[in-house]
């Protein structure tokens, strides 16, 4: 932020900041002999809030060590505002982490704690005792600055460890699953502190987690990764909305996935005034039993793979459960696939429902609930049909791993 | 700790408890007590001690005669923490940073020794150490040297033999505060802009005392009681507290002194025993176990 002012611009300041911060590229890194990174590419822009998502072993942690300067890459290169900082060791790098157990001091107060950078760097201890009380001030524990941080709850020790970090005006905050520790309350109140903390202060977060609801709500982009590979890199909605492949379907969120027999492709065609239409595929859902309606049948929108997409070819229709419709088996307006219901939860805004497909296969729906119609539950094994709106669907091709 | 038990009212619970503070009255308290009244008491030449009450066993001490064997013993005890704090320190850091899998083997082997008696060890090290023995028959048949060099019978070899008998003392409470110690805290201190030796320092030192404080008073103390050190290794010139205190006892009947004589090595202890209390609240320890 400010120190960003003070250093004479080598390009027009207003271009620095849209620019990238940080530019990973063909970053490896292998451990007796298995890749546990494999080949990373990403840009992160200048004040971007960017989180590392995935399941554990899938090489986020080990990305964010190799960010901070805590291990080296096999390979490629880590780029901070053009500065080449692979090789670098961590005391070096303009970038500070907040440590999943937090790692404060035990034999130092808050204060100290939160002063050991500054303290490191030499900074008049004038300037030092002004910073921290800011810093203090700022996460809103002035009054606990002379405790010891083992007498401080978890959402306390929590925000010491952000203020011991972000004091040292970092390029790059590094955020290593820093909420995991804390009970869901908390949790949730951390998060909209930590998005305040990051409006607020200008800096860059990196942000690492397994909790897929942490990443949608926090976020500006998430990086979804998987065996050392991102799966798909976008924003909350792109990630959610329109997955890149099964397992960023199947990661984020509750997913139902229909396979369906591709029946027909069509191009995109200029239409009768010129303007030219999507491109347009017909499938044919092969789930369960299927009574009345327009299903199985169904005329969707061409997916971007369907170059590779063949007549007989099997894709996935993916439902997310709020975007199904249950009706009632003798209901002839819709059409649907049939099935019955095996567990029912009222959850308070919605009602989610398991129910099973004919052919075994189960899924799970989410609806609002009614509080007009009294009668909106449903009973253990009750007969439904589900259907969905068209075009609600995301369509990916089948994959061979599951 | 013994009024929680009290109100679970188990005759087993009951009688576990009253076991416990039973002996360590009879076996713990009283004992010293006996030994801190004899201090203040007169010898006698038929029953060992009497009245009158005197504070002249504990100004003897500072009898040149008695003071430089204090002196000689500190001195010698404190080479001997040293070496085993340098060794040890790195050793304890060295082991903790191992995989999971080797750690027990190490310690166990470093705890073997016990299996046998010191008494026993201490011979066998007074055979190596001796004029026709294995280190001056290797280095004469290597030619390093031409004649027997003097070992047995030196302040070096009773510092070896206590270091040799102690230095695992030194190394259990080392290890347990470094195994504590989070690989995280070496690793936000780095973060925060420090060198490896900054983050000794400021980090790994004040979070490994209470350690070194445990293993000074482990060794430290012990060092100046081994009396039988002294005598196979050291001659008649290298004597120890525990030497003074053993010959009171046993050759110059002169109880009081010999009491006292090992008050002031309990005080020590209480002394030290006082800075480990407050270096382990100062890393927010409320465990003291470690030094027992």
């Amino acid at each position: 932020m400010t120190e960003s002012l003070l250093t004479p611009p080598t390009t027009p300041a207003s271009a620095n900041t849209d620019k990238v911060l940080l530019q990973l590229t063909g970053l490896k890194k292998t451990y007796d002999n298995t890749e546990v990174l494999k080949d990373i590419n990403l840009d992160i822009q200048h004040g971007e809030f960017i989180t590392l998502l995935g399941p554990s072993g899938c090489g986020k942690t080990t990305l964010l060590r190799l960010i901070a300067g805590f291990e080296q890459p096999s390979a490629g290169a880590i780029y901070l505002d053009g500065v080449q900082m692979a090789g670098l060791p961590a005391d070096k790098r303009p970038v500070n982490t907040v440590f999943q157990q937090y790692a404060l001091f035990p034999h130092m107060t808050v204060a100290q704690n939160v002063a050991y950078g500054l303290k490191l760097r030499k900074v008049p201890k004038v300037e030092i005792q002004t910073r921290v009380r800011e810093m203090l001030a700022m996460v809103q524990l002035e009054h606990l600055a002379n405790r010891r941080p083992q007498d401080l709850s978890g959402g306390q020790q929590q925000r010491v460890a952000i203020a011991r970090a972000v004091i040292n005006r970092p390029k790059l905050l590094l955020l290593d699953e820093p909420l995991s520790a804390l009970d869901h309350k908390l949790r949730l109140q951390m998060q909209s502190e930590l998005k305040r903390l990051q409006r607020e202060l200008g800096i860059t977060f990196v942000f690492v987690t397994h909790d897929q609801e942490e990443a949608l709500s926090m976020s500006d982009r998430i990086a979804v990764m998987k065996d050392g590979r991102f799966q798909q890199i976008g924003t909350p909605i792109e990630i959610y909305e329109t997955p890149a492949n099964l397992f960023t379907a199947k990661f984020i969120g509750e997913t139902n996935l229909f396979k369906a027999e591709v029946k027909g492709v069509y191009p995109e065609q200029p239409d009768r005034d010129g303007r030219v239409t999507n491109g347009r595929i017909e499938v044919e859902v092969c789930e369960a039993q299927v009574q009345d309606g327009p299903t199985p049948v169904r005329n969707l929108r061409r997916p971007d793979f369907a170059n590779d997409v063949q007549v007989g070819d099997i894709v996935n229709l993916l439902l997310r459960p709020e975007d199904l419709r249950i009706y009632d088996p003798n209901d002839k307006e819709h059409g649907g696939l049939l099935g019955r219901v095996i567990e029912s939860n009222y959850k308070g805004s919605t009602l989610d429902s398991i129910i099973e497909l004919t052919n075994g296969h189960i899924i799970k729906a989410s609806e609002f609930f009614d509080e007009d119609d009294p009668s909106f539950d449903y009973k253990l094994n009750e007969g439904v049909k589900v259907s969905w709106v068209d075009g609600w669907e995301w369509v990916l091709p089948e994959e061979d791993i599951h | 700790m013994a009024h929680t038990g009290i109100s679970n009212k188990s005759p087993f619970r009951t009688a576990t408890l009253w076991l416990i503070w039973g002996w360590l009255l009879i076996f713990a308290l009283l004992p010293n007590i006996l030994v801190i009244a004899v201090s203040f008491l007169t010898r006698d030449s038929t029953a060992f001690i009497s009245l009158p009450i005197s504070i002249d066993s504990y100004v003897r001490m500072i009898d040149p005669l008695y003071f430089d064997v204090f002196v000689h013993s500190l001195w010698m005890a404190g080479i001997t923490t040293i070496i085993c704090l340098l060794l040890g320190y790195p050793f304890a850091w060295f082991v903790s940073r191992m995989s999971k899998r080797w750690q027990p083997l190490l310690m166990l082997m470093l705890i073997l020794p016990f299996w046998t008696n010191s008494l026993v060890r201490t011979y066998a090290l007074k055979l190596l150490f001796a004029n026709n023995g294995l280190i001056n028959k290797s280095l004469l048949a290597i030619g390093i040297i031409d004649a027997p060099i003097d070992i047995l019978y030196t302040q070096g070899a009773v510092i070896a033999g206590l270091t040799y008998l102690l230095f695992p003392f030194m190394v259990l409470p080392l290890y347990a505060v470094f195994s504590d110690l989070r690989n995280d805290m070496l690793l936000a201190s780095q973060d925060l802009g420090a060198s490896k030796p900054q983050t000794f320092w400021h980090v790994v030192l004040p979070l490994t005392t209470p350690g070194i404080i445990s293993g000074v008073l482990l060794v430290l103390l012990p060092a100046m009681g081994m009396f039988y050190v002294a005598d196979i290794l050291g001659g008649s010139r290298n004597l120890l507290v525990g030497n003074i205190i053993k010959n009171q006892f046993l050759d110059a009947r002169d109880w009081p002194f010999g009491a006292a004589a090992s008050v002031l090595l309990t005080l020590a202890m209480a002394v030290l025993l006082l800075a480990y209390r407050a270096s382990s609240r100062r890393i927010g320890k409320t465990d003291f176990s470690e030094v027992a």
